[in-house]
């Protein structure tokens, strides 16, 4: 809108500030450069309207080509790459955190791993020691009961050695009396004898 | 001929190619026209051949458009701020015309649009009528506060406002004489040493010998002038947004 203003603004003094059309005339009927006329030709004056009503139209054009045209694609260009980034960005932000989760998550798992690894080998020595033990107890009450065994063997036939002791003494004896003595010695008389020797 | 070439002006010269005559007035066609449609066809061409794939990761051609437009709207964003943006398609048209004209002027035998000081002075007029009307338009009287700045006495006042309007009135013929003699200036002088090495060199083994130090003046001069044709654009951009910049916030 102020650019329909703008360029009437501009071309006002086009249409005010031309040349008489005669001057024009000379000029293209003769076909000879403006240097004819000894003016320096950027300030020929005769050149004005038709530069000023070109410019207007080219520029125009060029103006209108660029905003509808141009810019908005231009535009959109940067723009789809902005977004793109943006969303590459967040992208990234989120396999980050999903990354961070994933590391930590394992890093609990490790945790909790390594805690039941030690409950289990805790649980494990705890088993076998207690089997060991119980191993070692049985082994030792058996001996004990091999022990006891052994004992009570050793004491029976150490009572049965002396009980054949006491008849060997006696029949010693007897024999010892009948060869000395010549008489016999009755049997209970020995075996007292013998029993209060012993004694 | 001969004095032709040599003559650093020729180049300035409008002819007529296709001859109108409206109402007395003298429309023709000329190469000056025909240059303003090179430059728009240019201009267009490029913007629009080189973003036709609108490609996620830009071609380097496709990457110069959008740098173009980029720079153009962080010039303006940064001059007239994001209000400043509705004005965006002019100064980008704007720049992008100024620029192509300059840069198309460079070559051999072509005309430079921008070298006719009706030319400027016409964007120019065309800038400070958008300011003028878009500012009228928007704050209504307001906008005549651009011409009172805050914090000066009243005793100055009256000197300080008509200083500030001289420097208004001013604006269109500085940006346009501005860009007008540069390009001019720059012209001529790449004629002029260009003119050098046509004359030495007819002068016999002597004269080709004498005439490298001016041809190498003449390629130095057109690095500058590149240098200039790109700079001029830039300037023109800037000053262009500065001032759209006080049509949007007239109040300093």
């Amino acid at each position: 809108m102020f650019v329909t203003s703008a360029f009437a603004e501009e071309a006002a003094p086009a249409v005010e500030g031309g040349p008489t059309g005669t001057e024009g005339d000379t000029h293209s009927s003769t076909g000879v450069p403006a240097e004819a006329h000894g003016v320096f030709p950027p300030f020929d004056p005769a050149t004005f309207p038709s530069q000023l009503l070109w410019l207007a139209i080219t520029f125009g054009l060029f103006y209108l080509f660029l905003k509808r045209v141009v810019m908005p694609r231009v535009g959109g260009i940067i723009d789809v790459r902005n977004d793109r980034i943006t969303q590459d960005l967040d992208h990234a932000a989120r396999l980050k955190g999903e990354a961070d989760a994933a590391v930590a998550a394992y890093e609990q798992e490790l945790a909790e791993a390594k805690t039941r690894a030690n409950t289990i080998g805790q649980q494990a020595n705890d088993a076998a020691k207690a089997e060991a033990e119980t191993a070692r107890k049985k082994i030792e009450a058996a001996l004990d009961q091999k022990l006891g065994e052994a004992e009570a063997r050793i004491a029976s036939i150490k009572a049965n050695a002396m009980k054949e002791v006491g008849t060997i003494a006696e029949d010693t004896a007897s024999a010892i009396v009948e060869a000395l003595v010549g008489g016999k010695a009755s049997k209970a008389e020995i075996a007292a004898a013998v029993k209060s020797v012993a004694r | 001929m001969a004095a032709d070439k040599v003559d650093p002006i020729h180049q300035f010269h409008i002819v007529k190619l296709i001859p109108i005559n409206i109402g007395g007035y003298d429309l023709s066609f000329t190469n000056s026209a025909l240059f303003m449609v090179a430059t728009v066809a240019v201009a267009s061409a490029f913007l629009y051949l080189t973003t036709s794939s609108r490609s996620l990761i830009p071609t380097r051609l496709q990457s110069v458009s959008e740098m173009a437009y980029e720079f153009v709207g962080n010039m303006l964003r940064d001059a007239a701020g994001t209000q400043g943006m509705k004005f965006f398609p002019f100064v980008f048209s704007l720049f992008m015309f100024v620029l192509v004209a300059n840069l198309l002027g460079l070559f051999p035998y072509f005309f430079t649009v921008t070298s006719h000081i009706i030319v400027t002075f016409g964007l120019a007029a065309l800038v400070i009528g958008t300011v003028v009307v878009y500012g009228f338009m928007k704050h209504g009287l307001g906008f005549l506060k651009l011409f009172v700045p805050h914090g000066v006495p009243v005793y100055l006042l009256p000197l300080v406002v008509l200083i500030e309007v001289i420097s208004f009135v001013s604006r269109p013929v500085s940006l346009s004489v501005r860009l007008f003699a540069n390009m001019l200036a720059g012209h001529i002088t790449l004629k002029v040493f260009s003119g050098f090495v046509v004359s030495l060199s007819a002068l016999g083994a002597v004269g080709v010998a004498g005439s490298i130090l001016p041809l190498a003046m003449a390629v130095a001069l057109t690095a500058l002038e590149l240098l200039v044709a790109f700079l001029q654009a830039y300037v023109f951009a800037v000053l262009t947004c500065m001032y759209l910049n006080d049509a949007l916030h007239p109040g300093h």
